[in-house]
């Protein structure tokens, strides 16, 4: 999926516009107090207007008040349009990912005596419900979401993932998912439909960015409360202010109430906090990352945790073999075609990788009758048997067996048949294995021949990840089936905090309930069946889109592009998603100060001339400064959307830090900006005001 | 001036010199260490004995709340209904007359609630058993009542995981056996040996040099003057309270009842560190407390040092600085001083008429109480400050990307609820009294109250709407002190002031104390170097904007109407 480059294409502009007008329905206003009571004043502003038209003299000119009215309606067009727009990113966003759930055909299966035994037929996608099972080939676009029941295929996901490569999804294992509106290139697949039309993920975070069912997350919630709070002490503030006014010997009129009420109700964030709210979670889709809620966002910026699996998180796939060892006296090329010849029909990645590093085919060794002898739990070591005359150079001179296997269990051999193990081979195996390497012991009817060192490939800049991640006060765990002392070298090299080695799947769910014991959120990316219970119990459980559907039910994300370190970016997201609301919350109340310089001297500057000291500002005259006040209410929405979609940005530079930051960023500057906006709003005003 | 300077400076350090041993006795009194007044142990049991209390019985806020209120409840009937038949009854030498039920009403609350405010004079409008044993008995019990509620936040904040605030019985018991009384009794001997009196004579005729004979009011005022202040009370034995010679006869009373008032508010703040062993939030609350209090201090005394400029510009040389309602034998500076500590604080007492302060200085005692957290009133203070944090810890945390947390639990949707619910409430109060007041004077000048509307204010005009606004603010803190001018011993004023008085008492007590035990309830989150650091001074800062902030949105309009259009009009 592309990302938006322009925050503000056209189309998405033009029906965001349209659904600010749709918005000004009170039902709708009503979500949101703090623009609900602007939108309160604002009728009453226009009632005002008619009530001057008819004749009324005491509350100023019409053009004044009309040019209020106006400036408040904008205000809460302005709200209204930051929702929208954010509204109209997020569909456009899920609408390109729904473009691949257009009604496909399917080939569906009916049940014995539907129709008649196991008959296919071809069916729109719509008409496939939860159980129902199809069948897909080489060619085919997968209709609906499922599980493999029966085959192996390989899939193209580009249209979900974005990623090129195909992959393989089979029955059985743990990667049977496939996805609605990805492709099959080759083989036949038999599915099981898991989702009714309209429930599955995609839907549901369409649903979720559309706003239909968006509910607002706990922290939203309190900070709702927060606003309101404040929109009160501002309504008792212009309530008492008519008395005050009347003890000075001042009349207020209608407009300047409202309009110094409007200008000191938190405005810039509540018209911009459901914004806020939907481009967080528009961010997560960007990232490819499905949520099944918005509180799931809000719950990864705060976690304290994170278990990753090793294999394909931390390192690059499996373990592979990166150097040959021959022991002394034996020739290498001859170690390296026994080590060949063992692994002919290793099947393991570990297998494949030394054919690899010998770079030799094993065809061009031409073997004849060769036995294989798979590896087992008893003997911990695989390898082959050789007749006579098996043609190969190892083989001349009789009967062969190549054994490759974990030391001790070559060592035993090797001392069975009544030889000595080599103590260079020895020292060398000890080396490899403190380095958190695995040794491989090779031997040769019963005499050792040397070792393979295989190595984990921790993937490049994982290091940095982690790090930030740590700064970020996120404690990574690292979940492998290694044995403790290579786990901790990885561990170390890669910089992970914590491990849990020679893991059984039930290890992660005790670890989970124990940091959660200690208070702690902790984060886990899974894919398998048996991941499942440890990702329902996780605050935030990221399935691959990739994995079961076990595990992507018990989750509350599917990352659609099965990488393991895109943790990183929700919790980044789910930070940058709080941090906005509370700078903007600061921001806007550090406007206040310089909007009751602007106005509570304009209110009382023709009764008590001495508060003229106030005006500070020296702006043109009371009807100016409380105009250009509410202007720059009004027009400073419009100027921080950009900032509400994109997110402040997050540094991962300690609490401390980033409040300073946050503070001199948006608290100083939240009071300086409107001096200087209001002051220059007032400058252009008068051009216009005689 | 520089003797004026260091009599301030000597005050302040010796106030902190004596406040941090003394908060360290604190904690481990409550902690139930050892301590050198363990011989009242037996004491302590008798009283529970006597009351059927059992001190170790664990109790959550709920309980605890209750357990506060009802016992308040129960003073106030016990106060109002001694002082309405107070003229009836024995002690009473000088014959006072009983207080009107308005008055009554609005006394009884005052002590109870710990604000002291007197639309009475306590040499006229009392007797010496209302003094002793209504006023000086309420005088000690409500401030252990806050301190007893500030012991069930510490409670709440020292343990992890915890339903049990505190016993509040044993708790209140604990601060007046072993904290109020001995110290107390200290200065009450203290001001005994410099000359106020503690003797239950009516009376007494003293005849001056001119040769007029003049009543002198007495009375066993010493115990009531020193726990007035001990208990930031606020509350005088005589109407014009620490001005008057025999209430502070002398320049070492005026800074024994300074560190007095200052001693408790600051030594808990060091309490909290032990008690809770963080000691570094202890210090860093301090200090920001302090700079509060010298934003507040600094420019009043230069104010006040300089003198009036409309004298100035009459050629009218001020070399002592504005003179106008102090003592000569205080001084401008430590009159300013006096006149901040007493509003920051809460306590309320006067050595000068703050009615006669210059009109920055009044805007000053107006904020700090307004704030009403700069170390505060005995216990409530720091329970104020609390409700700043709560809004700071939840704007803050949301900047630092994470789900807000004070001292490892979450502060939620409810936690703020009742903390803006207690910030809105003061603005409410105090802006919706005097708007009511206002609206009273210009509307209907001429109800056949005690003293009409229009009788209300002694300067009209900017002043008098301070002299209005004052007397809300005063009330709505539980700071007693009267800016004066004012006539307020009337239904309106007594009434309204009333229920200020208990509504700007109980809710800022009930709302810290239930957060505090909302917040002991929720699991524990271990710190991580992403957590907000609450103990930094840049929380503090943090903390101190807010503080700022928040005043200065709401009451910005009413002060720019009264001391600031004033202060430009000068």
């Amino acid at each position: 999926m592309k990302q938006n480059k322009s925050l503000f294409p056209r189309e998405i502009v033009t029906s965001a516009l349209k659904q600010s007008f749709v918005k000004l329905s009170p039902a709708a206003m009503f979500r949101n107090p703090v623009m609900f009571t602007v939108y309160i004043v604002t009728i009453v502003m226009a009632f005002v207007c008619v009530w001057i038209a008819s004749g009324e003299k005491s509350q100023g000119s019409l053009a004044y008040n009309l040019a209020i009215f106006i400036v408040l309606f904008i205000t809460v067009v302005f709200a209204n349009f930051a929702e929208a727009i954010a509204e109209a990113r997020g569909k456009a966003q899920a609408n390109s990912l729904r473009k691949t759930r257009t009604d496909t055909p399917a080939k569906k299966v009916f049940a014995v005596g539907d129709i008649y035994v196991g008959e296919v037929k071809v069916v729109p996608s719509s008409q496939l419900r939860k159980g129902d099972v199809f069948i897909a080939e080489a060619g085919d676009t997968i209709p609906m979401d499922g599980e493999i029941i029966e085959g192996l295929a390989t899939i193209d996901e580009s249209a979900i993932t974005g990623e090129s490569a195909p992959v393989i999804r089979e029955a059985g294992g743990d990667k049977s998912s496939v996805t609605g509106g990805t492709k099959v290139l080759s083989d036949k697949i038999k599915v099981r439909v898991t989702t009714d039309p309209g429930e599955s993920f995609l839907d549901k975070m369409i649903a979720l960015v559309e706003g239909a069912s968006r509910q607002k997350t706990p922290n939203e919630i309190a900070l709702t409360i927060l606003l309101a709070s404040f929109t009160l002490i501002f309504l008792i503030v212009c309530v008492t202010l008519a008395p005050f006014a009347d003890y000075a010997h001042t009349p207020i009129t209608i407009a300047a109430f409202v309009s110094l009420f409007v200008c000191l109700i938190p405005t810039t964030i509540g018209g911009l906090l459901s914004a806020i709210g939907i481009a967080g979670m528009d961010r997560a889709l960007q990232a490819n990352v499905i949520t099944k809620s918005g509180k799931a966002v809000e719950t990864a910026g705060d976690l304290d945790t994170l278990l990753l699996d090793k294999t394909g998180t931390i390192t690059i796939g499996n373990r592979k073999a990166t150097h040959f060892w021959p022991a002394q006296g034996v020739d290498e090329k001859q170690f390296i075609e026994a080590c060949v010849l063992a692994s002919m029909a290793d099947e393991t990645p570990e297998g494949k990788s030394i054919l690899e590093l010998a770079g030799i085919s094993p065809h061009s060794l031409a073997v004849k009758d060769a036995r294989f002898v798979a590896f087992t739990a008893e003997t911990r070591s695989s390898g082959v048997d050789l007749p006579d005359n098996a043609g190969s150079a190892a083989s001349a001179g009789g009967p062969v067996r190549i054994r490759k296997g974990a030391f001790d269990a070559i060592r035993a051999l090797v001392m069975r048949n009544g030889n000595i193990f080599p103590i260079d081979t020895e020292n060398k195996i000890k080396e490899i294995a403190s380095n958190g390497g695995t040794p491989l012991a090779v031997s040769r009817n019963g005499e050792a021949l040397g070792v393979i060192e295989l190595q984990d490939i921790i993937k490049p800049g994982i290091q940095e990840r982690f790090a930030r991640l740590r700064k970020m006060g996120v404690k990574t765990v690292m979940v492998t089936g290694d044995n403790p002392l290579t786990a901790k070298y990885i561990a170390e090299k890669a910089g992970v905090d914590d491990f849990i080695a020679e893991a059984k799947p039930e290890d992660k769910m005790n670890y989970i309930r124990k940091e959660q014991q200690g208070g702690k959120l902790v984060a886990m990316m899974g894919d398998g069946t048996n991941d499942a219970p440890a990702l329902a119990q996780a605050d935030v459980g990221v399935a691959m889109n990739s994995g079961t559907q076990a595990a992507r039910e018990a989750g509350n994300m599917v990352d659609l592009d099965n990488d393991p370190t895109k943790l990183i970016e929700i919790v980044e997201i789910g930070k940058q998603l709080l941090m906005t609301r509370g700078t903007l919350t600061t921001f806007s109340i550090a406007n206040d100060v310089a909007k009751y310089f602007a106005i509570v001297p304009a209110l009382f500057i023709t009764s008590i001339p001495a508060l003229q000291a106030l005006n500070i500002m020296h702006l043109q005259s009371p009807e100016s400064a409380i105009l250009s006040a509410v202007i720059f209410n009004a027009i400073i929405i419009p100027i921080l959307i950009p900032l509400a979609l994109r997110g402040v940005a997050y540094k991962p530079i300690g609490a401390s830090a980033l409040l300073r930051r946050n503070l001199l960023i948006y608290g100083i500057g939240g009071i300086i900006i409107p001096f200087i906006g209001i002051k220059a709003i007032d400058l252009v005003l008068a051009l216009f005001m005689h | 001036m520089n003797t004026e300077l260091f009599g301030v400076i000597l005050t302040f350090v010796l106030s902190v010199l004596l406040a941090f041993p003394l908060g360290r006795y604190i904690a481990r009194v409550f902690k139930g260490e050892r301590t050198p007044l363990d011989f009242l142990n037996p004491v302590e049991r008798a009283i529970y004995r006597f009351c059927g209390i059992d001190p170790t019985k664990k109790m959550n806020w709920k309980e605890f709340l209750k357990a506060m209120l009802t016992i308040n409840a129960l003073w106030f009937v016990y106060a109002f209904f001694l002082f309405l038949f107070q003229g009836r009854l024995p002690l009473n030498p000088d014959g006072n007359p009983s207080m009107s039920p308005d008055l009554s009403f609005n006394t009884a609350i005052s002590f109870v609630v710990n604000c002291n405010l007197q639309d009475y004079s306590g040499e006229s409008g009392g007797t010496y058993l209302t003094q002793l044993f209504v006023i000086t008995f309420l005088q000690f019990v409500s401030a252990a009542t806050g301190i007893a509620c500030l012991m069930a936040l510490f409670n709440g904040l020292k343990e992890k995981t915890t339903q049990n605030l505190g016993n509040f019985w044993a708790l209140f018991t604990k601060t007046l056996t072993r904290v109020l009384l001995p110290i107390g009794l200290i200065i009450a001997i203290l001001l005994a040996f410099h000359g106020t009196p503690t003797s239950f004579d009516g009376k007494d005729t003293i005849t001056t040099l001119q040769g007029d004979t003049v009543q002198v009011s007495r009375g066993p005022a010493a115990g009531m003057i020193a726990i007035k202040h001990l208990g930031t009370n606020g509350g005088g034995w005589f109407g014009a309270n620490s001005t008057h010679p025999l209430e502070n006869p002398d320049y070492f009373t005026n800074i024994l009842e300074m560190v007095a008032q200052t001693l408790i508010p600051v030594a808990m703040l060091f309490a909290l560190g032990f008690y809770i062993n963080k000691k570094k939030f202890a210090y860093v609350t301090f200090a920001i407390m302090t700079i509060g209090m010298l934003i507040l201090l600094i420019p009043t005394m230069v104010s006040e040092i300089h003198g009036n400029p409309a004298l100035a510009r009459m050629g009218i040389a001020q070399p002592t600085g504005a003179m106008e309602g102090k003592e000569v034998r205080f001084g401008p500076a430590a009159s300013a001083y006096w006149s901040i500590l007493t509003t920051v604080i809460s306590t309320g007492s006067v050595n000068a008429m703050h009615d006669s302060f210059m009109p920055l200085s009044g805007l000053m005692q107006l904020l700090a109480m307004m704030v009403n957290a700069f170390y505060g009133g005995c216990g409530v203070g720091i329970l104020n400050y609390y409700i700043y944090i709560i809004i700071a810890v939840f704007i803050a945390g949301l900047m630092v990307g994470r789900t807000p947390e004070f001292m490892g639990h979450k502060v939620e949707a409810r936690e703020v609820k009742i903390a803006a619910l207690v910030t809105l409430l003061s603005a409410f109060l105090i802006k919706g009294g005097t708007a009511l007041a206002c609206y009273y004077f210009v509307h209907h000048p001429d109800i056949g109250w005690a003293v009409k509307p229009s009788g209300w204010l002694n300067n009209p005009g900017y002043h008098g709407f301070s002299e209005m606004l004052y007397q809300y603010t005063s009330t709505n803190a539980n700071n007693g002190s009267g800016f004066e001018g004012l006539a307020d011993n009337n239904v309106f004023w007594n009434v309204t002031g009333g229920l200020i008085m208990l509504l700007g008492r109980f809710l800022p007590i009930i709302g810290p104390v239930a957060i505090a035990g909302l917040l002991a309830q929720k699991k524990y989150i271990p710190e991580s170097s992403g957590t907000l650091k609450v103990d930094s001074l840049t929380f503090g800062a943090m903390t101190f904007v807010v503080i700022i902030i928040l005043t200065a949105l709401s009451y910005f309009p009413p002060l720019a109407l009264g001391p600031i259009a004033e202060y430009f009009s000068l």
